[in-house]
């Protein structure tokens, strides 16, 4: 028997109710943009601000106190933005590298079977996880390292080579002498040589089950080769040690307090964060593993570096990489204690003295966007290949 | 009858060995077992003494409490007669004198209604929720800012201290909460225009620091209005706060959101309830419970960040306090005013993560992974 076909009304069908609701949004967002853009482009004609990037080539006429490419008074708007965005990029690897140490010292002191280790590191944890970053950047930089001696009354380290004052750390720094791209070449291809055998390798143990010692390899190739090449030509390396001239430090390099306030605060604050996924990571992986693995006949080591740790870091890395994210976009704190970052030198200075708000804003919320964007994708891919393979 | 009986007398139990209880089989056991160990216990000792003697020497034994003559404080250890002295600034800022009772008023009822929420098992919490939601905002207006009931005004740019710290915080999460909800139903919809709207809303401002879009409120904004309509800076800054933390909020909801089994969408549609029903009468109920602690962990890192607004200018607790610090009144104070601020921020947080840690525990009804 042939029902009827019930025929649905118009307005109870969900396609089109769906096509209609979505037309309202998208037409609802549309407007928002375009009155947004109308009030901006009226207010910004009214108040005599100019638009485009043509100030990007204009000349900056402001000094910036710390800046890793040359750079003077003279040049462009365009160049104190690469100024800044390479401040930014310093200070975030810098802090990613020490924090990630701290963090996975402290989340394994958490779970040392030594009470007091594991209280000491609980309390780190605690106390300044519960701190607001930018107070713990005002403590290192007010109240601890203004608060050392002048120059003349520096603290000394190591036979007078390295300085700590007011105005800075000051170390020795490496000089390059001809001779030395070689050396550095040759350790960058021996990284390359050993990662093609690092993988190598793994196809092999998981062909035939035999294990070969890739990282005596490596070692032997990014560092003992070139070591024995960087003598062979005589050391073609010498050290420029600072010295006190007049009131402040000739030679060597310098590490400002500022960037040494901002490192710091960064590495501490960021640490509790990792010490905690560290130790949640570990603690994810059942005991039944190492149980297993040690039944299947395995070392301790190779039960660590091939049973635990993969498992664990499944569990750590998502996380771990969002720390980064977060330390990289913490480092634009640097504008309150007046290290030149992007935020500081581009959205500081250059916005106060163009007006051109909308551009600057634009431009820097872009280059913290496009590293977010980045990062995340490269985590959902390594994400969608680690995933537990389940039916 | 005889008077033996055969029934079986157990032995008192022996003592456990001597070597295995008690204090110095914890301190073998814990502290000392083994070379590594030892050597890193004595280290840690080492560490603990040369660092906690001098600091509590500093800190409260040779430390001045009493008094409110900054000149006391020339010799010595570590100076707090400003927290006393300066405690009303650090609270209320430049809010006027006589008005203070209205700072008290809304403040008390923002305390009462949060921990109405946070005491487990009261009744009627779903009427306190949206009643905070809609009430604390209006109060904050109404007796904060005043005009009303005959109240002088008082404008946004007094609003300072400790007030301003926890109205921002406070309006902020209750704010981002409804917006977060919104984005989080829109990022798991069906419909892709509404999806592709909401997860480039999220990213973007997840993406970005929150000092750019604070620089962004208070640059940016007043360019973005219509001519005539201004906000002031606070306001502006609320509203920066809000976009960007309804973001982290969309994210926490749409966690609690996939968390809810398959089955009960299937079970509501077949009780014939629409998306809107559905989604309010039996998904949301179920997510936003599971996600309580992802909430308060968002009102912690709020409450953090609302320090950033000092570098545009507002004055907020950490503002008030390292204004203490720079006044040439109280001189040499910057390690106690930063470990004062940080005393207070630590207070809060610590706390506020010891309550949701323990809902965690209490909500983590063994159906989870781990």
């Amino acid at each position: 028997m042939n029902s009827p076909r019930t025929r649905i009304k118009p307005w109870n069908d969900p396609r089109i109710r769906s096509w209609v609701f979505q037309v309202l949004v998208v037409g609802f967002v549309l407007w928002l943009v375009a009155s947004l853009f109308s009030n901006t482009l009226h207010n910004m004609e009214t108040r005599g601000i100019r638009t485009g990037f043509g100030f990007l080539d204009q000349t900056a006429g402001f000094g910036i106190l710390f800046s890793l490419i040359p750079y003077e008074e003279t040049n462009s708007y365009g160049r104190t933005f690469f100024v800044g965005l390479l401040n930014t990029v310093l200070v975030s690897g810098l802090g990613i590298i020490t924090a990630t140490l701290v963090g996975f010292v402290a989340g394994i002191a958490r779970l040392s079977h030594n009470w007091l280790i594991a209280r000491l590191a609980e309390v780190y944890v605690e106390i300044f996880r519960n701190v607001p970053l930018l107070l713990q950047v005002f403590f290192w930089y007010f109240a601890v390292l203004q608060a050392l001696p002048a120059p003349r009354q520096s603290f000394r380290f190591f036979h007078d080579m390295v300085f700590l004052s007011k105005r800075g750390l000051y170390v020795p720094a490496p000089v390059a002498e001809p001779g030395l791209g070689w050396v550095i070449g040759l350790a960058l291809a021996g990284l390359a040589v050993s990662i093609a055998v690092a993988r190598w390798a793994r196809k092999r143990r998981e062909a035939t089950g035999q294990e070969f010692p890739v990282w005596r390899v490596a070692l032997g190739l990014v560092v003992g080769l070139p070591l024995v090449v960087f003598l062979l030509l005589g050391s073609p390396m010498s050290w420029s040690i600072p010295a006190l001239r007049g009131f402040n430090f000739q030679g060597g390099g310098v590490l400002l307090p500022e960037l040494v306030a901002l490192w710091f605060a960064l590495t501490i604050y960021t640490g509790t964060f990792i010490a905690e996924i560290v130790r949640s990571g570990i603690q994810a992986v059942s005991h039944g593993q190492t149980e297993a693995a040690a039944a299947l006949g395995l070392r301790r080591n190779q039960i660590t570096r091939l049973v635990i740790l993969p498992q664990a870091l499944r569990v750590i890395i998502p996380p771990l990489t969002s720390q980064y994210l977060n330390l990289t976009k913490n480092s634009s704190l640097a504008t309150a204690i007046g290290y030149p970052d992007l935020v500081a030198v581009f959205m500081g200075t250059t916005l106060n003295q163009t007006g051109q708000a909308v551009e600057v804003v634009a431009m820097t919320m872009a280059v913290y966007l496009t590293i977010s964007l980045t990062i995340s994708f490269l985590m959902n891919t390594y994400n969608r290949r680690v995933a537990l393979k389940e039916r | 009858m005889s008077e033996t009986t055969d029934t079986f007398v157990p032995k008192p139990s022996l003592p456990p060995p001597s070597g295995s209880v008690g204090i110095t089989y914890w301190v073998r056991s814990r502290l000392f077992d083994g070379p590594v160990n030892s050597l890193l216990t004595l280290g840690a000792i080492w560490l603990l003494a040369s660092t906690l003697i001098p600091l509590i020497d500093w800190a409260v034994i040779e430390a001045h409490f009493i008094g409110t003559d900054p000149n006391l404080c020339r010799t010595g250890g570590a100076c707090w007669l400003f927290v006393d002295e300066r405690l009303r600034f650090f609270v209320y800022g430049f809010y006027p004198d006589g008005q203070l009772w209205r700072v008290n008023l809304v403040l008390g009822a923002a305390v009462l209604a949060i921990g109405y929420l946070a005491i487990p098992n009261l009744p009627g919490k779903r009427w306190v929720v949206p009643a905070a939601i809609v009430g604390l905002p209006v109060l904050t207006i109404l007796f904060m800012h005043g005009g009303v009931f005959g109240l002088p005004i008082v404008a946004t740019d007094q609003w300072s201290g400790l007030t301003l710290t926890l109205v921002l915080s406070v309006v902020g999460i209750v704010a981002a909460l409804p917006l977060g909800i919104v984005l989080a139903l829109g990022r798991r919809s069906q419909m892709p225009a509404v999806r592709i709207i909401c997860v480039v809303f999220i990213e973007v401002w997840r993406g970005v620091p929150l000092i750019s879009v604070l620089f962004m409120a208070s640059v940016m904004l007043p360019l973005f209005l219509p001519e005539g309509m201004q906000f002031s800076k606070v306001l502006r800054a609320m509203i920066g706060i809000v976009m960007f933390e309804s973001a982290y909020m969309a994210e926490v909801v749409r966690g609690g959101l996939q968390a809810i089994p398959r089955g009960q969408f299937e079970a509501a549609a077949a009780l014939g309830l629409g998306y809107w029903r559905t989604m309010a009468l039996v998904v949301l109920p179920q997510a936003l419970k599971l996600v309580i602690p992802g909430i308060v962990n968002t009102f912690i890192a709020l409450f953090k960040d609302t320090t950033l607004v000092l570098i545009i200018g507002l004055f907020d607790v950490l503002a008030t306090i390292h204004a203490t610090i720079v006044d040439p009144e109280w001189p040499d104070i910057a390690p106690e005013g930063y470990i004062f601020a940080a005393m207070v921020f630590w207070v809060f947080c610590f706390g506020m993560s010891r309550y949701s840690q323990a809902l965690e525990r209490k909500l983590h009804t063994g159906h989870k992974r781990n």
